[in-house]
């Protein structure tokens, strides 16, 4: 089960992830995520503080909208992630393709 | 067929019995008429008349139940007969009547004779009324009713054989047995339950059969207790019916019920029109019940709703209206065009009427008075329900009428509950679409898991400097775990490991496009981190968004001892140095095929390289072994994985897959995997 919060601060959105990310529940990621940038935003701040798993299908979440970002110039940064979830993102190497802050402070630096 | 044949059996006996009774009757009679005695036992007679019903009796009943009749067949039946008896009666009245005073005309034996023919035709209408009787009377039939039945009909039997033998006459008996007959007949005869279920028509085609009935009754009676008579004038004794207790219980018997069944019919004629539409009310409802049974589709569900509930209030339209989504809906008319009908609604809309539409309180208050306000509309009166299926509203059924005040409670009411029954037929409905769709969805997964177990390899290749053992469990759901080993050269083997996002039938498709990557990639003899950058062109045409294949591709070189890999996203390489005897996780760069789907993949891919030495192991494995959960909701995790291997460090590649399994069930305490489990174990030589 996932919680998914969204806020604004200084022109980022900031999605945040309670809960845990499997297969039926990365809909919902993927849901909030379109809907953010729907709304135009080219800021995206992801807070995974409170993400305590993720399976590989919320992986592929992140991993499909690369491209699309790339394209739009839309900047998204994730930050907070426990070790595990951490090493998750590593093993697949998503860590080479998303950027990563360890916390909100250098997150906001990192989407500058 | 055998029945056929008793059938003539008994009407021949009947024929034959009557001669017989005409043959013996005529000369006592003519004994009688000239006082000497006769040659004849007198009882004889009555012996052949009693026989003669006890054929008919047998005739009758097994003409009645062999055909499957209605109610009206069976009256028609009783008209019939009645109608052939009295047509021969009156016959024998002309010839008698052409025959004027003659001297033939006035004799007794001619009078006996007609007498004769006379009471046979009675007695045999008087049965087939009596047998078609029985079948009404026991219609709906309980335990008391058939006991009150056998026992009229024994007493009737009793009474046939006390006829039978000239038993001296006693008055008292003959009385008493009279009247408990006529008394039990009486009884029997308030069993009108048939005439509930004749309709309209039917009613009056009874009414007319029951009152010739009656009338043939009399006729018969009438001229043979004339002819009766004119016969005692003469001769003291004959076959007198008269003094024939069977045969005036049945008459008496006959005629009541024939006269009740005719008044309470005649009475029930008003109400007729109120039963019919209970009865269609009922048939209704099974309809709509049934419809979910043998209907394709919902919209079949909707129109039988639709055109049971307009038929069962008298409506002179109605409408349909079917909520698709928050935007769409979708409106089934009967007797009214869409237009019309989406006018009413928007006018109700427009006008805040509330009450109608919705789940209004009390439905009886009279709404339809907005509709008045509605210019070109012909209706005056209408009546919606709303249809709920697990408490949605689904959509409103709307009733019109062009009469103001159209709708009384009781149609309310029974609208009311056709729209519960169609919400709750519609649920079924989906319920069971759902079902099947499980099914169907659990019949796919199977093929998935069977093409999935096949892409499988049966066999490892075999070398003299490694032993290799492999183990791969899946989950309920279909996986995509694929490991593989392909030799490419004498000292060459190749080894995959690979985890296809995702499950299901897409993850199998996957999995088999991985596999033919792999030995069509693999034979080629590739640098692993170019075999990779191609599998990855490869899939990017095939892998859907956010799908990907994570895979470890080695090449061991047995004669340099040296195995060069890459590591496409894939768990970090277990592996066990026996020399300095610790265990190391290979955790090199590298990214998952499908994640970058372009050219510039090969900057996030390397080949590794490192050389193997004897009693070393390498363990590979998917992140469903790592990921295991047990029920505190701990992870297996990666420390318990190098623990575990260490353990047996010593041990054949088998004996350590064998403990690794073994420790990985412990420790989930299940057998129910939620994930794949797969490892692959090479133990160097």
């Amino acid at each position: 089960m996932i919680h998914i919060k969204r806020l604004q601060e200084d022109g980022a959105d900031v999605i945040a992830l309670v809960g845990e990310i499997d297969a039926s529940s990365s809909i919902e990621l993927d849901l909030a995520i379109a809907k953010s940038v729907g709304e135009g935003f080219t800021k995206i701040l992801v807070d995974c503080s409170a993400l305590e798993y993720i399976s590989s299908a919320g992986l592929g979440v992140f991993m499909s909208y690369i491209e699309e970002f790339e394209d739009k110039h839309i900047k998204m940064v994730l930050f907070g992630m426990n070790e595990k979830v951490a090493n998750t993102f590593e093993i697949l190497g998503l860590n080479e393709l998303l950027q990563i802050g360890m916390d909100k402070v250098q997150a906001k630096k990192l989407i500058q | 067929m055998r029945t056929k044949a008793i059938i003539r059996l008994l009407f021949t006996a009947g024929v034959v019995t009557w001669l017989a009774l005409v043959f013996t009757d005529i000369p006592i009679l003519i004994s009688s008429v000239n006082s000497i005695p006769p040659d004849i036992p007198v009882w004889l007679p009555n012996v052949l008349l009693d026989m003669f019903i006890l054929s008919l009796y047998y005739y009758y009943k097994l003409k009645i139940d062999k055909g499957d009749l209605n109610f009206v067949d069976l009256l028609w039946r009783v008209f019939a007969t009645g109608l052939v008896a009295t047509v021969i009666s009156l016959a024998l009245r002309l010839v008698d009547f052409l025959l004027g005073n003659t001297k033939l005309a006035s004799h007794v034996v001619f009078i006996d004779f007609v007498y004769l023919i006379n009471l046979g035709l009675m007695i045999s209408f008087l049965i087939m009324a009596f047998m078609a009787w029985k079948r009404l009377i026991l219609y709906q039939k309980s335990k008391w009713l058939l006991r009150l039945w056998s026992f009229f009909e024994y007493s009737l039997l009793i009474s046939l054989v006390y006829n039978s033998f000239d038993f001296p006459f006693v008055s008292w008996i003959y009385n008493i047995m009279l009247g408990l007959l006529i008394v039990t007949g009486l009884v029997l005869s308030g069993n009108m339950k048939w005439v509930a279920f004749l309709n309209f028509r039917q009613k009056w085609t009874s009414l007319l059969l029951l009152l010739l009935t009656v009338f043939y009754l009399g006729y018969s009676l009438f001229t043979n207790s004339n002819l009766a008579y004119e016969i005692n004038k003469i001769a003291p004794v004959f076959t007198d019916y008269r003094g024939h207790v069977f045969i005036l219980s049945v008459v008496v018997f006959v005629t009541l019920y024939s006269i009740f069944s005719f008044l309470v019919i005649l009475f029930n004629l008003p109400t007729t029109s109120v039963f019919e539409q209970k009865l269609e009310e009922v048939v209704n409802f099974q309809r709509i019940s049934q419809s979910i049974q043998t209907e394709q589709s919902e919209e079949s569900v909707y129109n039988i709703l639709l055109e049971t509930s307009v038929s069962t209030v008298f409506a002179d339209a109605g409408w349909l209206e079917v909520i698709i989504n928050e935007r769409e809906n979708r409106i089934f008319t009967y007797q009214i065009t869409d237009k019309e009908s989406r006018d009413i609604i928007r006018h109700l809309n427009e006008n805040n009427v509330k009450g109608i539409l919705d789940q209004g309180s009390d439905k009886t208050k009279n709404l339809s008075k907005h509709l008045a306000s509605l210019k070109g509309s012909r209706f005056r009166s209408i009546l919606a329900f709303p249809i709920h299926v697990k408490g949605n509203n689904i959509g409103t059924l709307a009733l019109l009428k062009e009469l103001p005040d159209g709708f009384n409670k009781e149609m309310t009411r029974i609208v009311s509950t056709f729209a519960n029954q169609a919400g709750i037929s519609i649920e079924n409905f989906r319920l069971l679409e759902e079902a099947l769709q499980n099914e169907r969805y659990k019949e796919e997964l199977k093929i998935a898991k069977m093409v999935q177990k096949s892409l499988l390899p049966q066999l490892l290749e075999k070398d003299d400097d490694f032993e290799i053992e492999a183990f791969s469990e899946s989950a309920d759901e279909v996986g995509g775990d694929y490991y593989d080993t392909l030799r490419i050269g004498k000292h060459m083997v190749s080894l995959i490991i690979a985890d296809v996002s995702g499950k299901g039938t897409t993850a199998a498709f996957h999995m088999s496009q991985m596999k033919g990557i792999f030995h069509s990639l693999a034979q080629q003899d590739f640098e692993p981190h170019e075999f990779m950058a191609r599998a990855n062109q490869a899939l990017v045409y095939c892998l859907e968004r956010g799908s990907f294949i994570s895979a470890s591709y080695f090449v061991i070189n047995t004669h340099k001892k040296k195995i060069r890999y890459a590591r496409a996203g894939h768990c970090p390489v277990l592996y066990y140095h026996a020399a300095q005897n610790c265990i190391e996780y290979f955790k090199d760069k590298g990214i998952a095929l499908g994640m970058v789907r372009n050219k510039s993949y090969t900057n996030f891919i390397q080949t590794y390289e490192f050389e193997y030495k004897t009693d070393d192991i390498m363990v590979l494995y998917t992140d469903g072994i790592t990921e295991a959960k047990n029920k505190k909701n701990e992870e297996f995790g990666y420390d318990r994985l190098a623990a575990t291997l260490l353990e047996v460090k010593g041990l054949s590649a088998k004996q350590i897959q064998n403990h690794l399994v073994s420790r990985l069930y412990d420790f989930s305490e299940t057998r129910n995997i939620n994930d794949d489990y797969t490892t692959m174990i090479v133990k160097f030589k």
